[in-house]
Parts: structure tokens; sequence; C-alpha cells
């Protein structure tokens, strides 16, 4: 069994829900990623989305702009991405790691070289923003081929037909986008939500987590119920953005508050 | 090159390995309608009379084809001929698109229309439009652009839209087309997003094609009323390349013109300071479309260069790049340099002051026109005029206007 399927199936086990982190790789610098990962997962992080840097994030608000920017003044790649994982996971056998991206720098270094390293470092899934049902067959293939899950995007203007067909493709967990708009936005609407994952949960057994304008405890309880696990993104790249000194200790606030508004019962 | 070849693009946007929609999920249908929504409409009468009425009682059209005799005279070869988009309203071919796209987004039932800008041209452009028809308009549009452009900047407010300045990136042109995707995915069911290129994500391409290939059909036309045959030279400036490929469209089944789109060299290429995907680029994805790229290694953008903030762009449209695999047309460079000398010919000799963008096609039209015998002919696209480019030149020279 996969490292994602196991962490879902074991919080189910325990009816918990799944705290998905996502940070930049390389916001400020890779070191202080390292470290952040070892933090977010001791403090209760179930899954670590890392954001590969691009240098056109359409999809992304402010927030995630910024971390990308920072990581791009060190001229983060990809390939060094990947040794990333490969150093955490000689410490950390267990947590889900999958790289969320855009289509251009993993294109660039071509599928079939970045599948074997993904899959010999330790990557259990891939998330391209940029890259629609339509236009990954090429990409994917080789991924799939090596074990990594293909994390598909739900929108609120994907259609019921659409979702049976993203959903016949996807693997790990499908991700729904909250909301109409940029990562970081505002406008979460719970009753929106709940309305389109009961659509979504009657179309596929594989998890759901909800992402896109989660930002603390109260926007994640609101949605907490609906789904299998929450993605938290906007709020953890602000703190990896703000004085280094602080970022361990506002990281385990934010982790702590996060934990409790997805377990109080 | 077969039949099949140029019947592109395929049904979900694809030229060859080109084009296609790389956006994220949220954008996906909003697409798929726009173009179920623009395949009907294209062929219904009653709005493809709507269009023409308006682009010949409100932009001017057609726009003549006018024979440089001086200039060609000058340059001692090929004879000349200017199709003269300059003198539509708002002074560039970027209305052409604009007209069609905003009754599109009328019959969508939209009411507010969002567009990027480089140079200003299809900002003006965009928001001439909305404000006829009455509609909400915002105009994203980078910082750089925003102080290299500033006439137009006013003339976009004063018609009435909102210019937003982007300041992420390289804050140009790319940027702002970052900023209205942004956008649109946050208001997507209100909004219609005016591209103002033949790039973006499928639809698009075409949809701006289309628009575009009046200036084309009426070149046919007009040739053969003119010279009596079809040219054998035809030349456009490549930016996104949405004046070249409304020039070329019409006359890609015609195997005896020779079609050349000219990209921006800025301060040459072996420098890297250029805008020129098509000869130094690389494959890649950008703005929802495979195509030629300014990129580096690690498949980061690259920031451009040129003097034109029209051209100052690092990718082209998909067609355009497949018209380049399959050998269709021929795409070059001119430098920052050469457009400038080009730029006081025309004006100096015809009396008329291309824009900046424009003035590349014409560096090559110098450098080719000489080369070819005198029955020979070059038609090029005058596709804007140069007013708003007037600062921009007076400052090279030192001089503060």
């Amino acid at each position: 069994m996969g490292r994602i399927k196991e962490t879902f199936s074991e919080l189910q086990k325990l009816n918990k829900k799944a705290l998905i982190g996502y940070i930049v790789a390389g916001d400020p610098d890779l070191n202080s990623t390292a470290r952040a990962m070892e933090l977010m997962v001791n403090q209760g992080v179930d899954v670590i989305e890392l954001g590969v840097a691009f240098s056109d994030p359409m999809a992304e608000g402010p927030s995630i702009q910024r971390g990308y920017e920072r990581a791009l003044i060190n001229e983060t790649s990809l390939e060094e991405v990947l040794e990333l994982v490969k150093s955490f996971r000689e410490q950390d056998k267990k947590t889900p790691i999958i790289l969320m991206g855009y289509t251009n720098p993993f294109q660039s270094m071509g599928s079939k070289v970045f599948s074997s390293k993904a899959s010999e470092n330790g990557v259990d899934g891939i998330l391209i923003v940029d890259m629609p049902l339509e236009e990954s067959s090429e990409f994917t293939k080789q991924t799939r081929k090596l074990g990594i899950d293909i994390i598909r995007l739900v929108a609120p203007t994907t259609s019921e037909s659409r979702i049976k067909k993203i959903c016949a493709e996807a693997s790990g967990y499908v991700y729904y986008i909250s909301l109409k708009g940029i990562t970081g936005a505002n406008s979460i609407n719970a009753e929106e939500v709940k309305e389109k994952v009961g659509i979504l949960r009657g179309l596929t057994e594989l998890p759901v987590v909800i992402g896109f304008g989660i930002k603390d405890g109260l926007t994640a309880s609101s949605v907490r119920d609906l789904a299998d696990g929450i993605v938290v993104g906007s709020a953890f790249v602000d703190i990896m953005g703000g004085p280094k000194e602080k970022i361990e200790k506002e990281l385990s606030i934010k982790i702590k508050d996060l934990s409790q508004a997805l377990n109080e019962i | 090159m077969t039949k099949k070849d140029l019947n592109v693009p395929d049904s979900k946007g694809h030229f060859g390995p080109y084009g296609g929609v790389y956006v994220s999920e949220t954008l996906v249908p909003a697409l798929e309608e726009l173009a179920k929504q623009y395949e009907l409409i294209k062929e219904n009468e009653e709005f493809k009379s709507e269009v023409f009425e308006d682009l010949e009682k409100f932009v001017g059209r057609p726009s003549p084809l006018y024979f440089a005799k001086s200039w060609s005279k000058k340059l001692g070869g090929a004879k000349i001929y200017l199709k003269r988009e300059d003198l539509n309203h708002t002074g560039a071919h970027k209305i052409n698109n604009t007209v069609g796209q905003i009754l599109l987004a009328k019959h969508m039932g939209k009411t507010r229309i969002i567009a990027e800008t480089g140079a200003g041209q299809h900002g003006v452009a965009t928001a001439t439009v909305a404000a006829r028809h009455g509609m909400e308009c915002v105009i994203y549009m980078g910082e750089e652009d925003i102080k290299r452009q500033s006439l137009n900047v006013y003339i976009i407010k004063i018609l009435g839209a909102e210019v937003v300045s982007v300041k992420s990136g390289s804050k140009t042109l790319k940027d702002a087309m970052n900023e209205a995707m942004r956008d649109w995915v946050t208001n997507v069911d209100n909004t219609y997003y005016i591209i103002g290129s033949v790039a973006g994500p499928h639809p698009y391409p075409k949809i701006v094609r289309d628009f575009n290939a009046v200036v084309g059909y009426e070149v046919l036309t007009q040739s053969e009323e003119q010279m009596g045959k079809m040219p054998d030279l035809l030349v456009a400036c490549v930016g996104g390349g949405s004046n070249a490929m409304g020039l070329f469209y019409p006359f890609i089944e015609i195997a005896a013109t020779r079609l050349v789109g000219v990209e921006a060299g800025g301060l040459g290429l072996d420098t890297g300071k250029h805008a020129a995907p098509l000869n130094a680029g690389t494959e890649g994805v950008l703005h929802g479309m495979r195509t030629y790229l300014m990129q580096d290694e690690k498949g980061q953008i690259q920031e451009t260069h040129s003097i034109s903030a029209g051209l100052d762009y690092p990718g082209v449209g998909p067609e355009h790049a497949w018209l380049k695999d399959i050998g269709r047309a021929d795409y070059t460079t001119a430098n920052d340099k050469e457009a400038l000398e080009a730029f006081k010919e025309l004006t100096l000799v015809e009396g008329i002051m291309p824009a900046l963008e424009t003035a590349h096609a014409l560096a090559y039209v110098k450098k080719v026109a000489p080369s070819m015998n005198h029955e020979e002919t070059i038609v090029v696209n005058i596709s804007g005029r140069g007013d708003k480019d007037i600062n921009i030149v007076a400052n090279l020279e030192g001089i503060e206007l």
C-alpha cells in the first residue's frame, strides 16, 4: 500500500481528518523548508504538499506568488526539490509528499527523468495545477507506471459528467477547490462547498480533501465534516515569509489551531 | 505539408503539438463553454452582419492597401504595399478583434470585460468597445509598461475603464496576462476575458485569428484588384502574433506567397536580451498554451527585452509555432536599432509614422526588398500607428517632450 492510501485509512480508522500542509520548496531557502517539514510533521500535519516554484503561477494569490518569488531568488530548481524529498525520506518513511506546481518546470525536466527520480526519492504524488485531464496523458503515463499518484482538482465550475471523467483518472485523493478564485482568497462558502462535495463523494471512492481559502481554525471547522481532509497553504507560506526567528513558533501555533478545529467534538 | 496540417486547430485546440488548454480546472468548463458558443455563433448570419457593420462603420474598414511608391523606389527592388491597419479607429489592428469578442461576450450574457495589455493598444481597443456597449471594463497592465506607454493609459481611463498596475514578476505583458487570468478565475460567472493576441488557452488563438483574418481577406481582394496577382511576400511583426496571423491566415493555402514574421531582436539574439522565442526559444507551456518560449534550462520563463512594449512577450501564438515547424512561414528578427531606423525612414519617405512594433516588419522589408525584382510585390502589415511611441523615440534621442 502506498503512503497516501495508508495515511488516509489509518486516519479513517481513528475517525480523524487529514491536515495537509503546503509550503513552497526553497522558500526562503531549502534548509528552512527542510526544518519546517520536520516540524510540521511533529506538530500534527499528516500530508505535505511541496510547491515547486514557477515564474508565472497563474492560479496563485499574492501569498503563494511571493513564496514562489522568494524561492526563485535562490533559483530553486525541481532537481533540488527532489533532493530535498530524498533527504526528508531518510528520516521520515511515513508522511506522504506531494509535489504541486505548474507544467513547465516538470516538462522541462521531462516526464521520464522526473518520474524515475521522483519515485526513487520518495515522492508520493503530483498535482500540476495547469495540466487538466485533457493535456496530461503523456506526462502521467510515465508517473503512473512508477506508482506516483496523480492528484486531480475538481472546481465549483466542474460539471457532474466531468467530475466522473476526472475521478476515473485520479488516484491518491481528489482535491476540491472550495471557491472560484485564487489560492488564499476570502470567499469560501460552506453551503456551496457542501452541495458540490456531496456530489463528488457520490462519484468517487477516493478520499476527498478541500483546499483554497482555508487559513485558520474557523474556516477549517466550517468544512471539516464534508471531507477527509483539508489543505492549508497561503497561511503557512505567509509564516515562512515572515521573520526567520518566528517561523517555528508561528507554525506550531497555526498547526495547533487547525488540529483542534479538525478534531474537536 | 498536407491539407490536414492546415486544418487547425483540432477540436481540442491543438495545432500539431502546440496550443491546447493548460489552465487550472476552474477555467476548463468556462473555456469549453466559450468554444461551444463561439462555434455556434460564428456561423450565425445576424452575428456576422453585426460584426461586419461594426468593422465598416465603427472601425472604418476596409483599410487601404497603399502602394509605397517612394519607398519602393528608394529601396530599388520589389514593389512595396502597406496594409494600412494604422488607419483603423484607435490606430491599430487590435480593434478588429475586440469588436468581435465584445459581441460574443454580450451574446453570452456577460456584463464585465477584462483584458491584458502591453503597449496599451489592446487596452485602448478593449476600453473603446466596452465604452460603446456600456460595459464595465478592467485593463491589466504591467507597471513597466504603464511607465513607457502613459499616453495610452490615460486614454483608457478617459474611456471609463479601470487600469490595474501589475507589480509581479517582470511587470510587463506576461505578468498582466497572469493577473487577468486570476481575475477571470475569480469572476468567471459574469466576466468575459478579451485576450488580445492569438495566444492563451483554446479557443482564444482561434477566435483572435478569425476576427483578425479580415485583414488578410481584404488583402486577397485588394491584391487582385491592384496588382492583378497575389503578392510574392507578406511581412508582419510577431509578438503574440495577432496582426501576422490575421494577414497570413487566408494565404496559408496560397503556396506562391511567402510568409515572413519578424520577431523583436532587442539588443541582439546573442545578448539574450530580446523577445524572439521562434528564433531562439524552446518548446514549453505558458499562459494556457504549448508553444515556443523564452525560458531557462530549468523551465522558468525569462524576462524579455524589446524597444516596443507590444513585442515584449516571452511566448508566441501556437499557430505560428506550427507554421514554423511545417515550414509554411519563416520567422526572422529585427533588432531595436534596425526597427528605429525603419521607423524614421518610413515616416520621412512616405509620411506614415508606424508603431515601433510595425517598424520591426519594415526593417526586414528594408533588407529583403532590394534583393527582389521590380515585378515582385511585398505586402507589409502596418499593424499600428506610431504616435504612442513618440516619447520613447524622443527619449532615445535625448529629447524631453
